[in-house]
């Protein structure tokens, strides 16, 4: 047992290895968009589910400040939020 | 002669390399610290930068390097005789590209993982840097086109190949969609993958499926280089984790066993060599073998493109500088290695003389890929009691799969390369990811098509691109020896082989230039003077940049 998950673990990393970097960037590629439509309000865009997407902000406090710097703007867009 | 001589020539020069060659750059040219800290680990981010065990590394190093070119290039190249395409490959693997692939993984870990693109501005100056970007694009052009070429008459050569090289896309699409959105244990999913791809290739091998000899006029190499291409524009924009990670990943699988299949097989079956040493009456087409033969052969001698992969993702992934020695330098022994595979297939593995002349007597650039499955595919079956419609089949795919592969990245990076254009020179439309990619498709299919032949014929431009990719590694060794020069260290390491690597491209582009302009094929010609300029200008670059280096260091303390 104990060499196929010696097995298995080299198999992951020969799988993930090479594709690290791009991977991530997809996934960061959603997530953006994903906080794009939580904070869609904040920002000036309706959004008809924002009765839901509330909840979820506070879920995603912790990446507002990495978010709004990538987006292009240097402080908080959000009057009553400033995390900088 | 028996094909064993050849296994341990190979064998035995690729040790003495390894175990003495590689020693003398580890520890007096490139002077490898095992306290260095490298950029894995200094920028170590968790995505790019990341400390990699070396046995992993140098998996899918050499995963990444291998392609169909070093199948295909020793597959031609063996017209002239198998003794040079074997001297070329062994002295080629120990003495340059060991060196070139060791070298740029070196150098881009000493310079905080940079790529060599980025390397040849900070090194050596920004023209040199212009040079470098229109070679690469070149290059990708030419793989992109000759791949799919390769891919479609290897469809029509060996028709069971059809269905095993479809059937990997869905198995590849599964295993990305089961472990990322599954969760599913990757041993397991590779497990049934592998299973699938290989139950496909023996389905393909009793199935063999053929396209309509003509549809809309087209022949049927036409039509697949058209699908190939249909493929390859909406594989580049599918996410990565989809197709292309799953996809290079069962090919790295499928490279180990397809190889250690080849070797056993080959050590058991014991073939005779029926090539002749040198060919006396190759075709009447054949160019001279002096430079043509070290152009023909690239990928198994050096090449270019493997700077690229070492200092791209690799040297973000190098635990400790000391592994370089063995990621790099053994990488390129892996290589070597394959490409001595395809050596004695192609010599070894026809039933007589007169069969294998009967085959390349044809012309000049013969089918090296439809070689290296049909002599593989004897000595499998010699060896291993394969049956020989099988292991043919599974050679072709073997050979496909790496081409198809590298067409997918291919394809994507040109893409990129469009759209940032289009930032650059303010086109918005280029930017785009439909119209970028339509543009990169539509390029290689103009080059595919313009190469002659409607699309599939032959192999006109192998020896071209085998020359661009020379010159990416020239300008890699460039680079090496002005970083060399700067650190006061030994630089007959890089500028001999980069001296024989220009002596040998330029006359070789003169004389493919005569044979394109005598046939009429003025898309050729344009390319091929726009590589010959490019290679003049690095000659040029190199002289002036080893000139300004050895000043600086004069100047600045020696």
């Amino acid at each position: 047992m104990k060499f196929l998950s010696t097995v298995g673990e080299l198999l992951r990393e020969f799988y993930s290895a090479p594709f690290r970097g791009a991977v991530a960037r997809a996934k960061r590629q959603e997530d953006d968009l994903f906080m794009l439509l939580v904070f869609s309000e904040m920002v000036g865009v309706p959004n008809p589910a924002s009765y839901y997407t509330l909840e979820l902000q506070p879920l995603l406090y912790e990446d507002f400040h990495e978010w709004h710097k990538r987006m292009g703007m240097d402080h908080s867009p959000l009057e009553w939020f400033s995390c900088c | 002669m028996n094909a064993i001589v050849f296994v341990v020539i190979g064998a035995t020069a690729f040790s003495l390399g390894y175990f003495f060659y590689s020693r003398f750059l580890t520890e007096k040219v490139f002077k490898l610290d095992p306290d260095f800290v490298t950029p894995a680990h200094a920028q170590e981010d968790g995505v790019d930068y990341v400390p990699t065990r070396r046995i992993i590394l140098w998996g899918h190093h050499f995963a990444a390097v291998a392609g169909a070119a070093p199948i295909v290039g020793p597959g031609i190249a063996v017209v002239w005789g198998w003794l040079p395409a074997l001297l070329w490959v062994t002295f080629g693997t120990v003495f340059f590209a060991g060196v070139h692939d060791f070298g740029a993984l070196w150098a881009s870990v000493r310079n905080q993982g940079r790529s060599i693109g980025a390397l040849t501005e900070d090194i050596v100056g920004k023209r040199a840097r212009s040079i470098f970007m229109v070679v690469i694009f070149l290059l990708l052009l030419m793989v992109n086109a000759v791949f799919g070429i390769i891919i479609a008459n290897e469809h029509i050569a060996v028709p069971g190949s059809v269905i095993p090289t479809w059937t990997v896309i869905i198995v590849a699409m599964a295993v990305g969609f089961l472990v990322y959105k599954k969760g599913m244990s990757l041993l397991w999913v590779t497990v049934i993958g592998v299973t699938v791809l290989y139950g496909a290739i023996w389905v393909g091998a009793l199935v063999p499926l053929a396209l309509p000899e003509t549809m809309f006029g087209l022949g049927a190499p036409a039509q697949w280089v058209i699908i190939l291409f249909v493929y390859a524009g909406i594989a580049s924009v599918l996410p990565v984790w989809l197709l292309l990670q799953p996809r290079d990943y069962i090919n790295g699988i499928q490279l180990f066993i397809g190889l250690a299949l080849l070797y056993a097989a080959v050590i058991i079956a014991a073939p005779e060599v029926v090539a002749p040493a040198f060919n006396t009456s190759p075709p009447d087409n054949a160019p001279p073998l002096v430079p043509l033969l070290f152009v023909t052969i690239a990928c198994g001698a050096i090449s270019g493109f493997h700077g690229l992969v070492a200092s791209g993702t690799t040297s973000k992934q190098l635990d400790k500088e000391p592994h370089a020695r063995q990621v790099g330098y053994l990488g390129s022994v892996g290589e070597g290695t394959l490409a001595l595979a395809a050596i004695i297939a192609c010599t070894a593995g026809f039933a007589s003389f007169a069969e294998w002349d009967g085959f390349y007597s044809q012309g000049f650039p013969a089918s090296g890929l439809t070689a290296w499955a049909i002599g593989g595919a004897n000595i499998m079956e010699e060896g291993l009691g394969l049956p020989a419609n099988i292991a043919e089949t599974l050679l072709a795919v073997m050979g496909i799969l790496f081409a198809a592969t590298t067409m997918d990245a291919g394809v994507r990076l040109q893409r990129y390369i469009i759209q940032e254009w289009g930032t650059i020179y303010n086109i918005p439309a280029l930017t785009g990811r439909v119209v970028s990619t339509l543009v990169a498709v539509g390029t290689c299919l103009l080059l595919a098509f313009g190469a002659g032949g409607g699309g599939g014929g032959g192999l006109i431009i192998w020896p071209l691109f085998g020359t661009t990719n020379q010159l990416l590694g020239g300008l890699t060794l460039m680079v090496l020896t002005v970083f060399l020069i700067k650190l006061g260290r030994p630089t007959w390491v890089t500028v001999i082989p980069l001296t024989f690597l220009i002596a040998m491209t330029i006359p070789a582009l003169i004389i493919q230039l005569a044979d394109f302009y005598q046939g009429g094929n003025y898309l050729l010609v344009a390319m091929d003077l726009l590589i010959l300029g490019a290679s003049i200008m690095v000659a040029l670059e190199a002289i002036s940049a080893f000139g300004r280096a050895r000043k600086e260091r004069a100047a600045g303390g020696g």
